[in-house]
């Protein structure tokens, strides 16, 4: 078995052994989609909630996931030495952390499944016709959010903040950006902050795609839009990131 | 026979506060070597320069023959490293944790031999969260050693433990001296340098004061000689009190003036080393 496969399968033991990560980071927006879509099964833009829904709730699970798990995960692992002892042995440091991002792009993946599973079970969701990009979206959505989970990794100071920080940031983002239902009748405030957030653009691309066809690429301004995003916070990781204990 | 380790001329600052203020010592291969010194002495800069985590500002340092500062994966399969601080994923178990870490390596050691050898047998599918303190040092040292590497670095491998669980920790030391390891540790324990080492460098605000054997350390205990002169209380220390002594004495004589408070006493290892201890660095 390769080194680096060695080191996923490694990650995704410590990672789903540790009840607190698998709750929150893999079932929270499992349980807020079955919630959600059972409470507004109504219709919008002429079609069943559950096209809105399963595709921002999977939207949703990008930021959690790629964005909230990962740092986290980096978080802790630096403030206990995890990453500092890892250092010290012959594992090269980028396929450490290729692998921890590898790691958590799996677990969105399982959790992007489980929950288009469930909306065909109970919601009667189906894939749109463009599904192609619907999932060519999700994964570079992934990829931007787990760029800035490696920035926001490199910020946070402390274990214990991490997780506050995380949420402080996700869940309102995700109220903001429509992740959580369609933000037409919000005040326009909120929509202009809305603007400036990452998941917004995520939200509207696969809304794009459900809702008008669009592929996407024919909607460059979002993907760029989250591109720089992602680039900025690979930037901050490049920039910040450290293997050493902050807090010592 | 090659050095183990070889450094010379060792220089770390920390913007103005110089951590290692130049320090020189070789470790021969199958040797136990002792940094012994109070805390804030340099001895984690040392050992984490020779780990490969921290940049020198000057010197010469060789790894079994390869610079540490460049970060080779040849030398990491060789190296073993208990740091003063680090701890494992809490919700795995010992045996899960030593064969990830024993995966990193081209030609690791049995995960079940070193289990053993670190006396964690019983805690073999426990997780690391049950472990107490001293069983989660004897994990780390089981990581350390799961890569079957020729040099191991120790620091401070027992601060914090009980009396008994510090003999444990010290056969253990001793049977990896046995296995033919080289070691190099880190303590401001004295006794347990007295125990382990086969040489002991003791480390004071960045420079090596004093370095050998154990024996030699306890021999080269001097006299000391303090007396007052112009107000100012001067020490001596010496290895020839008579002589000295006589020196002092017949100066004062020949001037007129009295040697003001003067005291001789013999000084033992210990009184050294609570001195680098507690002394102000003047």
């Amino acid at each position: 078995m390769s080194l680096f496969a060695h080191q996923v399968r490694a990650d995704q033991l410590v990672f789903w052994r540790g009840r607190e990560s698998a709750i929150f980071v893999f079932l929270f927006p499992v349980l807020l989609y079955l919630l959600l879509s059972t409470v507004y099964s109504g219709e919008y833009r002429g079609r069943p909630n559950t096209d809105y829904l399963t595709s921002s709730l999977i939207a949703y699970g990008v930021a959690n996931t790629t964005f909230g798990g990962l740092a986290i995960i980096l978080v802790m692992r630096r403030e206990l030495g995890i990453l500092k002892r890892i250092r010290a042995t012959p594992l090269p440091a980028p396929m450490y952390l290729a692998a921890a991002l590898c790691s958590i792009l799996a677990v969105f993946v399982l959790q992007a499944t489980t929950i288009m599973v469930l909306g065909r079970l109970f919601y009667d969701w189906h894939l749109p016709e463009q599904w192609p990009s619907l999932f060519a979206a999700f994964l570079l959505g992934a990829l931007c959010f787990a760029g800035m989970g490696f920035g926001a990794a490199s910020l946070i100071r402390s274990g214990e903040g991490a997780s506050a920080v995380v949420n402080v940031v996700i869940l309102p983002m995700t109220f903001l950006s429509g992740g959580f239902g369609p933000t037409t009748d919000y005040p326009s405030v909120l929509q202009a902050i809305a603007d400036v957030l990452p998941l917004t653009y995520l939200v509207d691309i696969v809304q794009g795609v459900v809702y008008d066809g669009t592929p996407i690429w024919e909607q460059p301004t979002a993907v760029a839009v989250l591109f720089a995003w992602g680039l900025a916070g690979t930037l901050i990781a490049v920039r910040y990131f450290s293997w050493e204990p902050r807090e010592r | 026979m090659a050095a183990a380790v070889d450094v010379s001329g060792l220089r770390k600052s920390y913007g103005d506060h110089e951590a290692v203020r130049g320090i020189t010592f070789r470790i021969e291969e199958g040797e136990v070597f002792c940094l012994l010194g109070p805390n804030g002495a340099g001895k984690t800069t040392t050992i984490e320069i020779l780990e490969g985590y921290r940049a020198r500002d000057a010197g010469e340092v060789t790894v079994l023959g390869l610079d540490p500062g460049r970060r080779e994966r040849t030398l990491r399969e060789r190296v073993g490293v208990v740091l003063q601080h680090s701890e494992t994923w809490p919700q795995i178990t010992v045996g899960e944790t030593l064969k990830i870490y024993a995966g990193y390596y081209r030609e690791p050691r049995n995960v079940d031999e070193v289990i053993e050898l670190v006396g964690l047998v019983e805690k073999r599918d426990a997780r690391i969260k049950t472990l107490s303190g001293g069983q989660k040092r004897r994990l780390d040292l089981g990581l350390a050693l799961v890569g079957n590497p020729d040099l191991v670095f120790l620091d401070e491998p027992t601060t914090g433990f009980d009396p008994q669980a510090r003999r444990n920790a010290w056969e253990m030391i001793r049977g990896l001296r046995a296995l033919g390891k080289t070691i190099l540790l880190t303590t401001h324990y004295l006794d347990e340098a007295q125990q382990l080492a086969d040489r002991v460098a003791v480390l004071r605000d960045g420079l090596i004061v004093t370095e050998g054997t154990p024996a030699e350390l306890v021999a080269s205990s001097h006299t000391e000689i303090r007396y007052r002169e112009h107000g100012e209380v001067k020490v001596v220390e010496t290895d020839e009190p008579t002589r000295t002594l006589h020196g002092l004495t017949s100066r004062a004589v020949a001037e007129g003036r009295e040697l003001e408070e003067l005291e001789v006493r013999r000084r033992s290892l210990e009184d050294v080393y609570l001195d680098l201890v507690h002394e102000d660095p003047t």
